[in-house]
């Protein structure tokens, strides 16, 4: 069932094994993309994002690795939002792959558009990605997203997953997890910040589509994220991936927190890390010391009041829905997690 | 220049946006004082040279442990490793088993044969005393740094307490042997059978520059216990003693020893394999506050030796051994109770610590000593020009390891000293500590257990009772070092940027940041294992 390829499965101890992005004491075959010297970069330095921004650093993980799976022969079609507004304020971009936003809603059509074009002309060896943030993926794009997976278009769309809409400030999104604040969803009343029951897992939605790959990745487990993202791309048709990538500033965490939270969102069951093909899940990665989901909520505030005593029930309701994922998912190993 | 339709200017790169203007704190790399060399008294670099064992790199591992310490599989048996005391390792799961990753180092350095170099000649001429572990050590490095060495030596054998002292079965004599030939085969001169009494004349006959002094504490502590002379009352340096030359101990049938630290331990266990019907121990602190290390005390009681806790030996008659017990008074020091007991004995050894012999010293003048231990100043000279002193005979922990360090320390004083200068001891680095390192990053993995000699072989000869472990187990053991405030190379910090603002120098250096674009989160430090990044506020 795990993700990881054989090959480092082997790997008995290396002070590290793969848990760090590279480790010397590995064959280069083993260590990742990012810890290459002559990774792409395909996002650049001088963009505008906040510092510690989880959705930066996850496109370049991504991109960068579709980059290496592709020969660097990539096209990325771009939804508005914070990727883009904060990449490419014109007339300066910090992409450094072929690159193009249209609007809000439309990134999977473009994606689509692009894949048909290259396909007219005969380019096989020419890869589209199209990317987006949980607003324009969950919401405003969600319906060229499903047209694209019925289609079955051959473009690989990556969700940014910060659970709002941060660009415009922070306003709830159909990712937004009950409790949390935001702009839309104060915290309030007897329960405060967005409602329970609420919202959608497009990874099950794309699921159902049947299309041939679907994943979900975090920024804190590059040698997962960038396995997933080199499989994607060794597949055609639709293919999914859902990267979790926190907010410092949406969050109201420390910069300086980023990996950690995402790490933590993880390992307390609330984010699983799964993959898919075909609709049937095929692997998932399992918990490797299983967090409290205490833990998690309390670096950021806009969780602080699930943490007064007031709303204990708030907690109570996160928990139960950590402890249902790792159940339906089977993320926690009888043996007490994976090495 | 012409642009395509409704593009009025040209496409520019983010990377004229310097975004490091946004940044209020600055991370900058730097090194750390693992704790493990912070604890270690002979000053080793243990975390440089378990990083070069991780790579298979031995014989260089084993150089650096050789920049401090000129025995390491002597250091890698009988060390009591403070090192493992203090490693953050211990607080994830087990203490990285640095000592038997020395050992392994230092019996590769053996059958490999590796040697060290003379330095290049000074013409000065050093006389040491003592061909214990720290004028030996004193005399390599001295030999390193280009001088002359003579090692007097009143004993028929080098080594001091390292031969006299600590029993075969943690110390074997060839690995002991071997150490001290290679510190010979670099030219430094031992001169055995050979007492000093006059220290100056000594001196002045060879015509030495500098004198560094490392007699030891040889001299047994004794209480006196009423008694009519039978059975006898030894004491443990003249038993440990007797038992290296091969000559009669005198430990036979009922052995009582009397003391609660490492020496009672090693004349115990002596005992048990030299045959006696029973030893027992008798203790005058409480079992909490026994001086012995607790694997000590452990390894002997398996051995079958029996340990009494707060007692004092009041008597000594016929075959009967009278015992007063004890109770916990103030502070550690225990109160009689007015209440005996008795205990057959065919023999009683005391083993409550060494004197210094401060004869030597007491004709130098200038040479200050206090409780019964020579003073010296920082640069461990004493108050006499020229004279150097250290080991047992300075106040210390008067453990092998301690005496090596002193060793290194006098002779880089020696050193300046001979060159009219003065040591200026390098800054220390700022130790790190557990909440420093990010540890989720560390695989789990137990530590290597070592093999231990079966309690039968233990008890009926003088065999090593700590077994080796092998290349395979000394790498994976290495490999546990979470590498503390030394970068490691794991690529994390360059991974985890977001702004793409880490330049990767390539294999072996390192990383460096570009702060025209670092916009100051903090998530290389937050992220990096091993605490070799710090914020530092700029000037704003």
């Amino acid at each position: 069932m795990a993700q990881i390829p054989e090959s480092l499965q082997k790997v008995r101890f290396y002070q590290t094994g793969t848990l760090t992005v590279g480790n010397r004491l590995l064959d280069a075959e083993h260590r990742s993309v990012q810890a290459t010297l002559d990774r792409s970069n395909s996002l650049d330095s001088g963009h505008r994002a906040c510092q510690g921004c989880g959705e930066a650093l996850g496109a370049r993980f991504a991109i960068d690795a579709a980059m290496r799976a592709t020969d660097n022969r990539l096209i990325a079609a771009n939804a508005t939002g914070c990727l883009e507004v904060f990449t490419t304020p014109y007339p300066e971009t910090a992409w450094s792959v072929p690159w193009i936003h249209s609007l809000f809603g439309n990134a999977a059509a473009v994606g689509a558009g692009i894949a048909a074009a290259m396909k007219a002309k005969g380019r096989k060896d020419v890869r589209v990605i199209a990317q987006g943030g949980d607003g324009g993926t969950t919401d405003i794009g969600f319906g060229c997203l499903s047209g694209m997976f019925d289609r079955n278009d051959d473009v690989l769309y990556i969700c940014y997953n910060n659970e709002a809409y941060m660009n415009t400030g922070v306003q709830r999104s159909s990712a937004t997890p009950g409790a949390a604040r935001t702009a839309t969803t104060m915290p309030v009343g007897k329960d405060p910040g967005n409602a329970f029951n609420t919202g959608k897992s497009v990874p099950l939605i794309a699921m159902a589509h049947l299309i041939p790959y679907v994943a979900t990745a975090s920024v804190h487990d590059l040698h997962d994220l960038e396995h997933k993202v080199t499989k994607a791309m060794g597949v055609r048709g639709s293919r999914y991936i859902e990267i979790f990538v926190p907010c410092p500033l949406g969050w109201g965490s420390k910069p300086s927190d980023t990996v950690k939270i995402a790490r933590l969102a993880v390992e307390c069951g609330l984010f699983p890390l799964i993959e898919a093909e075909h609709g049937e899940i095929t692997g998932v990665t399992k918990i490797r010391s299983k967090t409290p989901v205490a833990d998690y909520l309390k670096l950021q505030r806009r969780f602080a009041h699930v943490l007064k005593p007031d709303n204990a029930h708030q907690l109570e309701q996160l928990q139960a829905i950590a402890d249902r994922n790792i159940s339906r998912f089977n993320l926690v190993d009888d043996q007490g997690g994976q090495e | 220049m012409k642009t395509p339709f409704a593009i009025t200017l040209d496409v520019g790169s983010s990377l004229l946006n310097k975004t490091g203007s946004w940044r209020t704190e600055r991370p900058q790399y730097l090194d750390r004082l693992p704790p493990c060399n912070h604890a270690c008294p002979a000053g080793e670099n243990i975390q440089q040279w378990l990083y070069l064992t991780e790579e298979g790199r031995y014989e260089e591992a084993w150089r650096q442990i050789m920049d401090d310490n000129p025995f390491p599989a002597v250091m890698g048996r009988v060390c009591y490793h403070p090192c493992e005391t203090s490693c953050n390792r211990g607080q994830l799961d087990e203490a990285v088993g640095i000592n038997a990753v020395e050992r392994f180092l230092g019996d590769q350095a053996l059958i490999n044969e590796w040697r060290m170099e003379a330095g290049t000649s000074t013409g000065k001429r050093v006389m040491v005393l003592g061909a214990g572990p720290g004028g030996l050590a004193a005399a390599y490095h001295l030999r390193r740094m280009g001088h002359e060495v003579t090692v007097f030596e009143a004993s028929p054998q080098a080594g001091g307490m390292l031969r006299y002292g600590i029993p075969k079965y943690r110390m074997p004599r060839e690995k002991l042997r071997a150490e001290v030939a290679r510190i010979e085969q670099m030219g430094v001169a031992l001169q055995l059978d050979t007492r000093i009494d006059d220290v100056l004349a000594a001196r002045d006959e060879g015509a030495f520059d500098a004198v560094f002094l490392a007699i030891g504490a040889q001299l047994p502590k004794r209480v006196d216990i009423k008694g009519n002379g039978e059975p006898p009352v030894l004491d443990a340096v003249t038993v440990l003693r007797n038992t290296e030359l091969e000559q009669t101990t005198g430990l036979r049938g009922q052995v009582v020893v009397y003391g609660g630290g490492n020496t009672a331990m090693d004349v115990g266990r002596s005992a048990v394999r030299l045959g006696a019907k029973k030893v027992t121990v008798v203790v005058f602190e409480a079992r909490e506050h026994m001086p012995a290390h607790e694997f000590e005390v452990t390894e002997a009681r398996e051995e079958g030796v029996t340990l009494i806790c707060l007692r004092a030996i009041r008597e000594v008659h016929g075959d009967t051994v009278t015992l007063e017990k004890m109770v916990p008074g103030e502070g550690r020091w225990p109160q009689p109770t007015g209440q005996f007991e008795n205990l057959s004995a065919d023999v009683v050894v005391q083993a409550l610590g060494q004197n210094v012999d401060t004869a030597l010293v007491d004709a130098l003048t200038g040479v200050r000593t206090a409780e019964g231990v020579v003073q010296v100043g920082a640069d461990m000279q004493t108050g006499c020009a020229g004279v150097f002193a250290g080991g047992d005979m300075i106040p210390s922990q008067r453990t092998v390891t301690t005496a090596i360090g002193h060793g290194k320390k006098a002779a880089r004083n020696i050193d300046a000293y001979l060159r009219n200068g003065a040591y200026q001891a390098p800054e220390k680095h700022e130790v790190v500590n557990f909440d420093m390192l990010n540890t989720w990053y560390y695989s789990d993995a137990p530590r290597t257990v070592r093999p231990m000699l079966n309690v039968m072989r233990r008890q009926s000869g003088f065999a090593e009772i700590v077994g080796n472990i092998d290349q395979e187990a000394a790498t994976f053991e290495a490999r546990r070092c979470m590498s503390c405030g030394n970068c490691f190379e794991c690529d994390n910090c360059y991974g985890v940027c977001p702004d793409n603002s880490i330049t990767k120098l390539g294999p072996g250096l390192r990383f460096k940041f570009k702060y025209d674009y670092c916009k100051g989160c903090g998530l290389c430090v937050s992220e990096c294992p091993c605490g070799a990044i710090k914020m530092i506020p700029e000037d704003i």
